[in-house]
Order: C-alpha cells, then sequence, then structure tokens
C-alpha cells in the first residue's frame, strides 16, 4: 500500500471550449470541456487540470459554468487556472465547485494571496503554478504573463517560497521543454521536488509515457500532466498506466477502464 | 430516501450533495420523495438548522473546513441532530472533516473537543511524509462492514488530509491505509460512519461506498 503517482490530463480552455486537437470517437462534443473531462474519468485519470487561455476579461461567468457543470458532473477532482487575479476569483471558482486553483502571475505579484486562500479553504486547494526557464547551470528563472514576462526570480527559491506562503502543491512547467514532446525537464523537477515538502506537479514535455516513467521516478514528481499525448488519443491514460505499473510505478488501476477503446487511429497520429 | 447534508458554513457543498446524487441514481425507482419529477435517485437537501435535517432519513457531515469551526458549527446549529446521531436514531456518514468530527478530540491549531461518538484523538500526520495527504492510496479491509459491501481489498480512494484519527476503540477502524502511519480510512460503529477519504471523489469506488451506505440507512 502506497500513496500513488498520479497522472493529471490538462485542457486547455478558450470562451469555454477544449482548444487543443480531440480525436475521441465517442463523445457527442469534443470541444465541451466538461464531456472530455469524463472521458478522461473513464479511462482512470486521478485529476484533471482546466487552464483558461481566454484573453478576454468579460470571460469570468464563462468559466465558473463550466466549473459549476463540471462539478455537477465529475466524480475525481478538478483543479481551475488561468485569469485567477484576486481572493473573490479564489472564492467564485471554489464555491462553484473545483477543488483547488491554480495561481501563476497573481501568486509573484501578490504572494499574500497563497495565504489568504490557504488559511480559508486550506492549503489542498491553492496550487502554485511556476512557469520555468534555463538561466544557465542548475539555474531557472520564473516567468509570469504566460511565459511573456521574466520575474528575476529563481524557480527553486519560489517554489520554496509558495510552500511557506502556503500553497498545498506546485505545478512546475518547464518553458523549454514545453510543447517539445521531448520529455520533461528532470534536474529542474528533481531540484524543485527535492526542495519542498508538498506534492510537485511535473509539467512541460511529454511525448510518451517513457518521459512520464522517468518524471516520477528520476524527476522525484508525485504526479504528471500532460495534454497533446492524451488530446490527440496517441495513449489513453489507461495505457499509460499500465506502462508505469510494469515498471513498478505505483498507479492507481482502474478495475475495468471503459475508456479503454476510445482511442482512433495509431500512435503518432498527430 | 432524502439524505440531509449538513452545512457548517464552511465552504462548497455541491459536490457532496452531487456525489450522493449521481451514486444513488437508480437506487429508489418508484419510492422517489418527488412524485412526478422521474428522479430516482435520493433527495439531498443542505440542511442549515436541525428542523432542516429533522425531515431527512440520513444525515452526511461534509468535509470542508478546520477542526475548530466545523465542531462549534455542530453544535450550535445542529445540537439536536448530533443527539439523533450519537443515539442512533438517524444513520450518519462523516466525510474527511465530518469523519474526524465523529471523534473525542482534535490537535488541529491547538486542541478542540468533536463529538465524542467514537473515542480517540485526531493529530497531525507525522513530518517524514509530505503534508497533506493528497492523492490516491490503496485501502486494506480489516472487517466486514455495510459500508464496503462489493469493495475489494486494496481499492484506490481519493485523500487530501493533514491530520487523521487514532481511535481508542479498535473496532471501530473497517479499513486502514498507509501514509507514513496506519491511517483508519473507513470508521463504523453502530449507525454512525466515517471515511478519511472523499467517496464523491474516488471515482467508480466512491460511488459504491455512498450507494453502500444510503442502502444500510435504508434499512
Amino acid at each position: 500500500m502506497t500513496l500513488t503517482k498520479r497522472i493529471i490530463p490538462c485542457l486547455d480552455v478558450d470562451r469555454g471550449r477544449v482548444v487543443k486537437g480531440i480525436r475521441f470517437v465517442n463523445l457527442r462534443d469534443a470541444g465541451d470541456p466538461v464531456e472530455q473531462a469524463l472521458e478522461y474519468e473513464r479511462q482512470g485519470a486521478d485529476e484533471i487540470v482546466f487552464l483558461d487561455i481566454t484573453a478576454s476579461s468579460d470571460n469570468r461567468e464563462m468559466v465558473i459554468d463550466m466549473v459549476r457543470k463540471t462539478a455537477y458532473e465529475l466524480s475525481i477532482p478538478f483543479t481551475v487556472g488561468g485569469g485567477i487575479r484576486s481572493y473573490a476569483d479564489v472564492r467564485r471558482v471554489l464555491m462553484a465547485g473545483a477543488d483547488k486553483v491554480s495561481l501563476n502571475t497573481a501568486a509573484v505579484q501578490n504572494p499574500g494571496l497563497i495565504t489568504e486562500g490557504a488559511e480559508i479553504f486550506g492549503s489542498q486547494c491553492i496550487v502554485v503554478a511556476i512557469d520555468a526557464k534555463r538561466a544557465g547551470e542548475g539555474k531557472w528563472e520564473v516567468y509570469t504573463h504566460g511565459g511573456r514576462r521574466a520575474t528575476g526570480m529563481d524557480a527553486v527559491e519560489w517554489a520554496v517560497k509558495a510552500e511557506e506562503m502556503g500553497a498545498g502543491e506546485i505545478l512546475l512547467t518547464s518553458m523549454d521543454y514545453d510543447g517539445s514532446k521531448d520529455g520533461y525537464d528532470l534536474e529542474l523537477t528533481r531540484r524543485v521536488s527535492e526542495s519542498v515538502n508538498i506534492p510537485v506537479i511535473a509539467s512541460g514535455g511529454a511525448g510518451s509515457p517513457a518521459h512520464i516513467y522517468d518524471a516520477l521516478t528520476a524527476g522525484k514528481a508525485d504526479a504528471a500532466l500532460a495534454a497533446s499525448i492524451f488530446h490527440y488519443a496517441e495513449y489513453t491514460v489507461g495505457e499509460v498506466k499500465a506502462y508505469l505499473a510494469e515498471r513498478g510505478v505505483p498507479v492507481r488501476i482502474l478495475r475495468s477502464p471503459s475508456g479503454a477503446g476510445a482511442r482512433e487511429g495509431g500512435h503518432g497520429s498527430c | 430516501m432524502r439524505v440531509a447534508v449538513l452545512d457548517m458554513g464552511l465552504g462548497n457543498l455541491l459536490s457532496i450533495s452531487r456525489g450522493i446524487e449521481r451514486a444513488s441514481q437508480g437506487m429508489f425507482a418508484g419510492s422517489s420523495p418527488n412524485p412526478g419529477s422521474g428522479a430516482t435517485g435520493a433527495e439531498v437537501i443542505v440542511a442549515k438548522c436541525d428542523t432542516d435535517a429533522d425531515r431527512a432519513d440520513a444525515v452526511v457531515i461534509p468535509g470542508v473546513g478546520a477542526f475548530r469551526d466545523g465542531a462549534r458549527a455542530l453544535m450550535d446549529r445542529f445540537g439536536r441532530t448530533v443527539e439523533r446521531i450519537r443515539t442512533g436514531e438517524i444513520p450518519a456518514l462523516g466525510v474527511c472533516l465530518g469523519m474526524q468530527l465523529l471523534f473525542t478530540r482534535s490537535f488541529e491549531g491547538g486542541e478542540h473537543p468533536g463529538l465524542g461518538i467514537i473515542r480517540g484523538d485526531v493529530v497531525r500526520l507525522p513530518p517524514t511524509v509530505k503534508v497533506p495527504h493528497m492523492g490516491w492510496n490503496s485501502v486494506m479491509l480489516l472487517r466486514d462492514c455495510a459500508l464496503t459491501k462489493g469493495i475489494q481489498d486494496g481499492e484506490y480512494f481519493y485523500f487530501v488530509h493533514s491530520y487523521y484519527c487514532r481511535p481508542d476503540e479498535g473496532s471501530a477502524t473497517v479499513a486502514e491505509t498507509e501514509y507514513g502511519v496506519q491511517i483508519p480510512a473507513i470508521v463504523a460503529k453502530g449507525k454512525v460512519f466515517g471515511t478519511q477519504f472523499h467517496p464523491e471523489k474516488s471515482g467508480e469506488a466512491g460511488r459504491m461506498v455512498i450507494r453502500n451506505f444510503l442502502e444500510a440507512a435504508g434499512h
């Protein structure tokens, strides 16, 4: 018996619609975030992360509506990130039924928001997302505003501070590897994992089950987040977990995964 | 079947309420509390006071917030309901913090009395593990219980907590999980049940536990 490593599909949502390509044949509406999340639940996902990438500011109600609908249907935990700037935003998203919120730019600009959220809703509800970019040997710099603005802050130091402020979890994205499908930044992941005493979710770079295996073993991450390998149905969550289980990584295996036949086309079909 | 989720004013009750509704779909065909509505699941009401809870066949003590606030709210708002739980008049399920509140006292942020329905303390997880204990952990079944009907030994459930229960009465523990220490995952005493995990967030296995509770409560 041991706490399992979590596999977390991430859905990018723009104006209430999932934006990355999706090839699941059994969904009535593949762009519907709720349908998509339910499909991942059926496949054996341990959690879902929704990343709201909508640029417009009149988006709040759309996000709250999505959170409410998701909470209504989903039987596994889910996190909502993107555009959460204030305590009022944190409160609205959590009260609409999200299990956790993920704070990125707002946490850097106002670390007190981490503490305020944690004190009222509990640390487990507050995820601090860190976008990190290599800045020399063994050094990573924190970026905000969707990776557009350098902060001068060291990523490992920021993770430690976020924990002190009350974060319950770190969602760590390597900007250098994100989208590369070459694997996670294992050195960054390991450095942060070893520096904090809260769970670390590795993100950015997953292209195969072997990459996820590396993040959870060499990278010492507690969970792995991936987007495209699941969205484009290259692998189901169940297939990734079977791969990990064969190699001794503790994962939750569904007794009868009902999403096993959801994949269309072969590997690398994107 | 009508289930009251006790509103202790500590946060969102949508997840647990909907979890009960989802899990109970199809359980009560022909005995819907809302004839004509087509509903075949349990009717869930969010109870703000004893009078609301009086209308229910079973109660759920939800799992959000801090121990001290939860205990205070239970005693202030639901004094009579707590007595009915204590005497076995109404079946109850405590979830996460709701399970911890069943115990004698907690050391979360000081020392605070709980309901004392199950004798024992609630203490912090050891410093040897990452806190909170967050994620899916497997559960070992120690004895038969209505709540675990159809659940296999080693099944996974979703946990999120920083404190855990240490019962003085070992017979209360139905199932446990391991995270640095042995942690009671399910407790039961008469018609009072508790789960340290969140059944409403534990997929199919969690649905089964909720259904088992409703079935046990219906008898």
